[in-house]
């Protein structure tokens, strides 16, 4: 069996590999405290994987089911997936702790690097981010509305600076072209929030909010495409036909209100939704301007949701 | 193995969960991790790289999207490809790799050649291309430079084997309603569309760019494409497969039009008969009129057909397109002829023989008293010349040329002197492959590549969303001609180490791909 890996890329920044798990971490400040970090992070990230394979069968449970009301699995990283999910399995909705399985685990390891020497630290897993900012400190993000067109070249459909003081420590990203499966037909919805985990489960649920009644979307069973999907026989979105204007607005209308309501109890701070060429920018009027235009300022460090 | 030195980015998944292609040709038996492959239910196979355990059926990829399961086989998939020299004992080849390894399969002729499939790519910097790999080859050491390039500047030239009219010349053709490509010349027998190129790509609409992008990508992998011609017909286009034009799937190129066909085989029929009518959609031709027939010296027969008459013994409008005779709309042959003229030369006894242009279907009549078309039994002779014509009539094949230029930055993980690449391809010096496939090189300016996709491995195109199309090529030169080119002596590595890191699969060529390490034309014996 292949153990962790992790590799030491170009430009500064450790690629850390397991299964199905590959983050991207950075960190900045006093250069040995940074190295320590990363070392404390990577001794962490080692036995991250088989601890959640141990519980696994729970966090795969629809948490709005009467098994999952009750499940307490005992890993951190479990327990925080389950906690994050739970609040949204509300009414009947089905969700696994695994639509928070990403942002989870980049959340547990960004505490490795709570060091007040550490002035800026990330860990994207796999467009799922966690950050650590010290005051005064901020990242650029470029925000990238739809995944095929990517960064080379083109521009992004918003920039946006997150500061310390904006509260914002997590950036999720849902859409039905990534290797997450989506019940919507959002390129992409992209969540800012206090916590990692948090954005994660929030993008999975507004995503699937953003979602029309069309003939034309192909949906498929997952468990069709993906060999025991926690989605189970549930239709995932596998193509959607270009939409007119009326459409386009009106499921992202459906994807806004369910950011409103997150906002309003507190879970979310904000939120930016995509598709096909649209994008809407949902955030607090008390939430201040945390999506403020980069204007011309440099493009640094990308943080680009994928 | 625990530590891999390589970049992520070498070992990009070509896939986002969707099945991978169960006709991918790959030989690999063995992995660390599939030792002991446990079959669960029905073609299951178990995934032991980590502690997830996938159990993995047939053509899904686990949930790493890095190992899949082909044919009941756990199989790396994001992976570097090594084309594996015919002949080569892979399972020993590969058991021997597994273990341990102390170079002395190098020491002998190099059993694989590292393709460009999986290598990654440094574009748009100017590093040294992914791999540099040195190996021997009957004695002369000999280098392979290997990318991944990414580009814009390519296209796809469709040769498609079919005589039905898919539209005007210059014709746009749309593939889900969005413009890929146009019409370009026909061949005999075989109508060519040009597909693809930077103006689609780039300079169109953002959709139109990605439905191109993602048609060249299936193109190139050998998947079937829909194709709408402006004022023409529906194609569905697959490289080394029947082309289905407007829902009917073509099977033989006919050897000719009726005249052609009497052109050909009229002197085999001299003697045997008194008259012959190959039936065409296009020209259907008669023997006796035709000018074959009049240089056999053959007795005009008055046979009366249907349609318009050309120049002579060649009709048209005799039949249409269809189910029928040889794509034609024809089942009853006589339907085409109108009535005998005594005063012409019609005359009992007559031999007359009717024949499609496939020879898949044909009849023989001889007249009666009263000039009636009696069917009879063939003669051997005239049966022989039927069947001859079957023989004649190929397949019908689509085509899949991929073109691409490979001038730009590309070189320059090549040599610090891009030119000198340039003018060592064109003096023969280096040997230039698509994922190990030979191509023709144009003349002229540049390094301008033409490919036939059938011969390359599978799933050897991707994309990056610019869009941009990735493809595999590999320059192979000695390494005395890469040292004097200004090569990058400082990163080239020996096979054996490529080997050692295990992250590779095993592709057999396709038949008849000249081994590319064999010495390029140019250089001295």
């Amino acid at each position: 069996m292949t153990g962790a890996v992790r590799a030491l890329l170009g430009d500064g920044r450790w690629h850390f590999q397991h299964g199905p798990i590959d983050c991207i971490l950075l960190a900045e400040g006093e250069p040995g405290v940074a190295a320590a970090c990363i070392e404390r992070a990577w001794e962490r990230f080692r036995g991250l994987l088989a601890e959640l394979v141990a519980e696994l069968d729970l966090l795969r449970t629809d948490l709005s089911s009467l098994d999952g009301a009750r499940i307490a699995p005992h890993g951190v990283v479990a327990r925080r997936m389950v906690g994050a999910c739970r609040r949204h399995a509300e009414g009947g909705r089905f969700i696994t702790a695994m639509a928070a399985v990403a942002g989870s685990v980049a959340e547990e390891l960004i505490g490795r690097f709570d060091d007040a020497r550490i002035q800026r630290a990330y860990v994207n897993n796999g467009g799922d981010i966690a950050v650590h900012l010290a005051p005064g400190a901020r990242f650029d993000i470029g925000l990238v509305a739809d995944p095929a067109h990517g960064l080379a070249g083109l521009p992004l459909a918003g920039r946006f600076a997150i500061d310390a003081a904006s509260g914002v420590r997590g950036i999720a990203t849902s859409g039905w072209r990534g290797r997450s499966f989506s019940l919507g037909i959002a390129d992409a919805v992209t969540v800012l929030a206090t916590h990692a985990s948090a954005a994660d489960a929030a993008a999975t649920v507004i995503g699937n909010a953003v979602d029309l009644d069309d003939p034309r979307i192909v949906r498929r069973p997952a468990n069709r495409i993906r060999d025991d999907s926690d989605l189970g026989a549930r239709l995932v979105t596998c193509a959607v036909p270009p939409l007119d204007a009326a459409a386009i607005g009106r499921a992202l209308a459906a994807g806004a209100e369910a950011a409103r309501s997150e906002i309003a109890r507190g879970r979310i701070i904000a939120s930016v939704l995509s598709l096909q060429g649209r994008v809407l920018v949902v955030d607090g009027a008390s939430a201040g301007p945390i999506a403020r235009p980069l204007a011309d300022a440099a493009f640094s460090r990308s943080l680009v949701p994928c | 193995m625990t530590n891999m030195s390589a970049t992520p980015s070498s070992f990009a998944a070509r896939s986002d969960g969707q099945p991978i292609d169960p006709g991918a040709d790959v030989s690999i038996a063995a992995l660390d991790h599939a030792r002991v492959p446990e079959r669960m239910s029905a073609d299951k196979v178990r995934c032991e790289a980590c502690p997830v355990l996938c159990q993995i059926s047939p053509g899904k990829l686990g949930a790493c999207d890095r190992y899949g399961n082909v044919d009941g086989v756990l199989t790396r998939l994001d992976t570097l490809a090594l084309v594996a020299r015919p002949g080569t004992d892979l399972v020993a080849w590969n058991a021997a790799a597994q273990g341990q390894w102390d170079g002395s399969l190098v020491g002998g002729d190099a059993p694989v050649f590292v393709s460009g499939v999986g290598s990654g790519t440094t574009y748009p910097d100017y590093k040294p291309a992914p791999f540099i790999v040195a190996s021997t080859h009957a004695g002369v050491d000999m280098v392979t430079v290997v990318t991944e390039g990414i580009f814009s500047y390519c296209s796809f030239k469709v040769k498609i084997d079919t005589d039905r009219y898919l539209g005007p010349e210059q014709a746009t053709v749309r593939h889900r309603g969005e413009a890929v490509g146009h019409v370009s010349t026909i061949e005999y027998g075989s109508q060519f569309l040009a597909l693809g190129g930077v103006h689609h790509l780039t300079g169109g609409s953002k959709k139109e760019g990605r439905v191109v992008c993602e048609m060249m990508m299936a193109l190139g992998n050998r998947e079937p494409v829909e194709l709408q011609i402006e004022g023409g017909a529906s194609v569905v286009v697959c490289a080394d497969r029947p082309p289905i034009v407007d829902g009917v799937e073509e099977r033989r190129m006919r050897v000719g039009c009726g005249s052609a066909a009497i052109g050909i085989f009229a002197p085999q029929w001299a003697g045997h008969v008194d008259e012959v009518v190959v039936i065409d959609d296009h020209i259907t031709g008669v023997l006796s009129e035709h000018q074959a027939g009049k240089f056999l010296d053959m007795a005009p027969t008055g046979i009366v057909l249907r349609g318009r008459k050309s120049t002579p013994g060649r009709y048209f409008q005799v039949a249409h397109p269809g189910a029928g005779w040889g794509g034609t709309d024809i089942v009853d042959p006589l339907s085409i002829v109108e009535g005998w003229e005594r005063g012409r030369g019609a005359r009992p006894g007559l031999r007359l023989l009717m024949v499609s242009t496939t020879g898949e279907d044909a009849a023989w009549f001889v007249l009666d008293d009263a000039l009636v078309p009696r069917p009879a039994e063939m003669p051997a002779d005239v049966r022989r010349v039927v069947e001859r014509i079957g023989e004649n009539c190929e397949p019908s094949l689509c085509s899949v040329l991929y073109v691409a230029g490979a001038g730009g930055s590309l070189r320059a993980g090549v040599t610090d002197n891009p030119v000198r690449l340039t003018r060592s391809i064109k003096d023969l010096l280096v040997n230039v492959t698509c994922g190990g496939a030979p191509v023709y090189v144009w003349p002229g300016g540049g390094i301008t590549v033409m490919v036939d996709v059938a011969k390359m491995p599978s799933m050897s195109f991707g994309s990056v969303p610019t869009p941009a199309i990735v493809s595999p090529i590999e320059f192979t030169m000695r390494l005395d001609d890469y040292r004097a080119l200004g090569g990058h002596m400082d990163r080239v590595r020996r096979l054996d180490e490529i080997v050692a890191s295990g992250a590779y699969r095993l592709v057999a060529p396709a038949a008849g791909n000249p081994w590319p390490l064999d010495a390029p034309r140019g250089a001295p014996a």
